[in-house]
């Protein structure tokens, strides 16, 4: 009997593998589709044909049928855009996308975590997480049809205003566009059925047929972030097309364009960070708000768990970023400029600002978790240190490089100040950048060592050797950015890859070693979960919102890069109210799109509590 | 109440940070001088609070010393920066006092007993008053009109156009190039003759030592710019230095407002190949090369 079940149950896995493998073949089935789409389905098509039509016999026109000719970008003059009332097309485009992808980020970012900590859950067989992971995605619920209902509004705004612009970018991308929002229902089909399924296929094979509907939600839903991320870079750098904008026929060249893949990357990693962040927001709502003492304990876990998984996105999310500015400065130096030079510099000196406040307010967090283990103090006068080296790196990281000065700073300092000019540069920036990770790391890892005494004999010289690597690659990224002024721009740049590898071997080789030292650790006590400040609680909220505004904020960077232009160099945008705002006119629009999210996020959170509520007969 | 140590130390950081402050024309006129404000009400009910104020004056003398070295740094800091340095030193130094639940107690027990406590009415009155009046000192002096020039907010590098039309051709600044670096044959000559042009015309303001400050440093604003050292010229591509120096100040783009800048436009004095010598000359003098990437 044993063995017959044993049997069945390699015959059930062997049936999950190849339906998992079957599912994963609409990812090359798609792309198969989108590089063959031109042909088939292409509006630009239609249009071209028409006026032709009326003229041309049927054999030519059979001919016409096999040679797709495309149109160039139009060239738009500013009646051609619609007025609707007194609205500002710019303004209403621009709050309504934000606040899309706001959701955008957070609903993909959520199914990501909340499979992995199922799979942890399914692994440990500890049923925490299950439960864990089912209220993450309990809150990306509501999110999700915010995501497809604002996202609708966008489409419906563009077409109202933008017309000829959708018109063309639909003649290029027509193929995609419809992919796109067939995913989209694969991704509902495969999101409902995951949510609602949750507790019919908690345990045996049923568990893993979830999982695997919950690998196919993250499949659907990051080809939708790719395909989309396709149409945005290729407005920033177009590919696939001619210098007037005519397609050349190749869906495919016009998807990968120069900047797609960094910005894939980038937009995966921050996503997830973000997603952490909110479902922590989440956490400590519910914690301020909790009534009893299990519920405090739970809801401090969940947020704990949540600012791990923040922060743990984050600390490689710079160099995701360094990776996409160096594409853009290497397809445009004019782009380059202004983005890090120009117009734009100081958006980046308050990214910097946000980014240090997020790593204060996480630090923060894990410093006053610390207060719920017993055996903490052994590691909490170590707090000051971190503390004041963080701030030091946080003050370089934002130091600018062009500073404002009265005329009577100007008299005493010229145009570069000799001590900060050079603070200005990136190889002081990726230099302090990868040090306040190291420290963050230092202050989880120490976090984490709380609550254990090990017991290994080995201990001293395994103290030893993390010290050791600790201050020689502290040392080398030191070094390496000091060298990094002595050499070109060139090699200036791939300076900032040895830094990233030491931070990273640096990690690596500490979390192996105390992963070996406290094997067999003894205890120090129970984690006293729920025995936690309330202010601890207001840093997570602050990540939340911080990480909001950054995204608002670099988010419209990076289209406005464009500046004039609807595709950039191609076609221009000549519509009444295209103009490139000012940063303080910038940075208030940024900053009502991110009230706007977090009283819709409130809405959210709201609601899973009234949802979860009984009414008492 | 019993004045400790600690709080006496507090309170001389003050009075060097307020000197330093007077000496740099200290007017109670800035953001800056709410930071003074902060500190002069959190050592008002901290010393009164004898051992029980302790913590709060060991915030108060630790952020102190960060702002008395940051005024003590040369060339000195502009306000604009130094403001949001102070801003965030403050911010860390109170995250970590209440990092701890005790730390967190320490530091709110005194301002609770001060503010709500029944025996300190009149010192709570005193506060009150002088507090909110010391604000409105500071707000109507930074509100009042005043003489003095708004800072400068100009972008030194602004981004450069796609391309540019000079010496009679259009160059697209994306792909141009300095011809004239193919022929290594006859660097060191170009460079030569790049010295020659760069000391006929261009050394009056950015001096004999490429620093800035040539003999017209101080008569003009913006100050010309210094080739010296890693952040200038050396981040820059040598198409960038073509354009800038043969448009100078008057082809500066939108962005690059108020557009003060006392660059001539070269090209109404140099030839072609004169620029790219002496773009060759400053590159090669200040040891950088022009950027690439």
């Amino acid at each position: 009997m044993g063995s017959f079940l044993k049997r069945r149950f390699i015959k059930r896995q062997a049936v999950v593998t190849a339906f998992i493998f079957t599912l994963l073949l609409f990812v090359p089935i798609l792309s198969h589709l989108i590089a063959s789409a031109p042909d088939t389905i292409n509006a630009s098509a239609a249009f071209a044909a028409e006026k032709k039509e009326a003229v041309e016999s049927p054999a030519a026109k059979k001919e016409e049928k096999s040679k797709v000719e495309y149109p160039p970008a139009p060239k738009l003059k500013e009646k051609d855009y619609p007025r609707i009332k007194s609205m500002n097309s710019r303004i209403s485009v621009w709050i309504l996308a934000q606040i899309h992808l706001f959701f955008a980020a957070f609903v993909l970012a959520v199914p990501i975590f909340v499979l992995v900590i199922e799979g942890v859950g399914k692994a440990t067989g500890d049923e925490r997480y299950d439960h864990m992971a089912h209220e993450f995605i309990k809150v990306s619920m509501t999110a999700f049809s915010l995501t497809a209902t604002s996202g609708g509004i966008l489409v419906f705004m563009l077409i109202a205003f933008y017309p000829d612009f959708m018109k063309y970018l639909a003649s290029v991308f027509g193929s995609v566009m419809i992919i796109y929002a067939m995913l989209f229902l694969a991704e509902s089909i495969f999101l409902y059925i995951y949510y609602y399924g949750w507790d019919n296929m908690r345990y045996g094979f049923r568990k893993w047929v979830h999982l695997t509907l919950g690998l196919m939600l993250n499949v659907s839903g990051m080809t939708i972030m790719v395909l989309g991320n396709s149409l945005a870079t290729f407005m920033m750098a177009p590919s696939g097309v001619d210098a007037s904008g005519v397609f050349t026929g190749h869906v495919w060249e016009a998807i990968r364009g120069p900047l797609w893949n960094a910005l894939n990357l980038h937009r995966f990693i921050a996503n997830i960070a973000y997603g952490g962040s909110v479902v922590g927001a989440y956490a400590a709502y519910k914690f301020l708000s909790a009534k009893s003492k299990e519920e405090r304990a739970h809801y401090d876990w969940m947020g704990y768990t949540a600012n791990i998984i923040a922060i743990s996105a984050l600390l490689p999310l710079p160099f995701a970023g360094y990776w996409l500015t160096a594409e853009i400065y290497a397809y445009s130096q004019t782009m380059g400029i202004t983005l890090m030079g120009g117009a734009f510099a100081w958006l980046f000196i308050t990214q910097a600002v946000l980014i240090g406040a997020l790593f204060l307010s996480a630090n923060y967090y894990l410093w006053c978790g610390m207060e719920r283990i017993k055996g903490s103090e052994r590691y909490t006068k170590y707090v000051k240190y971190i503390a004041a080296v963080i701030v030091i790196c946080f003050l370089v990281w934002f130091t600018p490089h062009s500073l404002i000065k009265t005329p009577i700073e100007e008299k005493a300092i010229g145009t570069h100040h000799s001590l900060l000019g050079p603070l200005g540069l990136m190889p002081a920036k990726n230099s302090a950048v990868n040090i306040m990770i190291l420290f963050t790391f230092l202050s989880f890892t120490l976090y984490k060592r709380s609550s254990k005494i090990t017991t290994a004999a080995w201990a001293k010289s395994g103290v030893a050797a993390e010290i050791a690597i600790f201050a020689v690659g502290i040392v080398n990224i030191i070094a390496l950015g000091i060298y990094s002024y002595m050499v070109t721009s060139n090699i200036k740049v791939g300076m900032s890859v040895p830094q990233v590898f030491t931070t990273l071997s640096i990690i690596i080789a500490i979390s192996i070693i105390e992963s070996r030292m406290f094997k067999n650790a003894k205890s120090t006590g129970d984690i006293e979960w729920g025995k936690m400040p309330a202010r601890s609680q207001y840093a997570l909220l602050l990540l939340a919102v911080s990480f909001t505004w950054l995204m608002g904020l670099m988010g419209y960077v990076r289209s406005a890069i464009r500046q004039h232009w609807h595709v950039n160099s191609i076609m221009r945008d000549s519509s009444p109210d295209a103009f490139t705002p000012t940063i303080g006119y910038a940075a208030n629009v940024v900053s009502i799109s991110t009230i706007l999210f977090m009283l819709l996020v409130i809405f959210v959170f709201w609601l899973a509590q009234f949802a979860a509520k009984k009414q008492e007969a | 109440m019993k004045i400790t140590s600690l709080s006496l130390g507090a309170l001389g950081a003050l009075v060097v940070y307020i000197a330093l402050r007077l000496s740099k024309g200290f007017a109670l006129a800035s953001i800056a001088d709410v930071y003074i404000l902060f500190m002069i009400a959190a050592l008002l009910i901290y010393i009164p609070a004898g051992d029980k104020g302790k913590k709060g004056s060991l915030l108060v003398l630790g952020t102190l010393i960060f702002f008395i070295l940051l005024e003590l740094v040369r060339p000195l800091i502009p306000r604009s920066l130094l403001n949001v340095y102070n801003f965030f030193i403050l911010v860390t130094v109170l995250l970590y006092f209440t990092s701890k639940d005790e730390g967190a107690r320490d530091l709110m027990a005194p301002i609770k007993a001060t503010l709500v406590g029944s025996e300190n009415r009149t010192f709570r009155t005193a506060l009150f008053a002088v507090v909110p009046l010391f604000a409105a000192l500071i707000t109507f002096n930074i509100v009042r009109p005043s003489y003095e020039a708004p800072g400068d907010t100009r972008s030194i590098h602004p981004a450069p156009p796609s391309s540019v039309n000079v010496f009679n051709k259009s160059y697209n600044l994306l792909t141009l190039k300095n011809p004239l670096r193919d022929d290594a044959a006859n660097y060191a000559k170009y460079v030569k003759e790049g010295g020659e042009v760069y000391f006929k015309n261009c050394f009056y303001c950015h001096g004999d030592k490429l620093d800035g400050k040539g003999h017209y440093y101080h008569g003009v604003n913006p100050k010309p710019l210094p080739f010296m050292g890693t952040d200038t010229i050396a981040q820059l591509s040598e198409s960038f230095v073509f354009w800038r120096v043969a448009t100078g100040g008057p082809g500066l783009p939108k962005e690059g407002a108020p557009w003060l800048s006392a660059m001539p436009i070269w090209e109404h004095f140099l030839t072609e190949e004169e620029v790219w010598k002496v773009s060759m000359f400053i590159y090669d003098y200040s040891g950088n090369k022009p950027r690439t990437f």
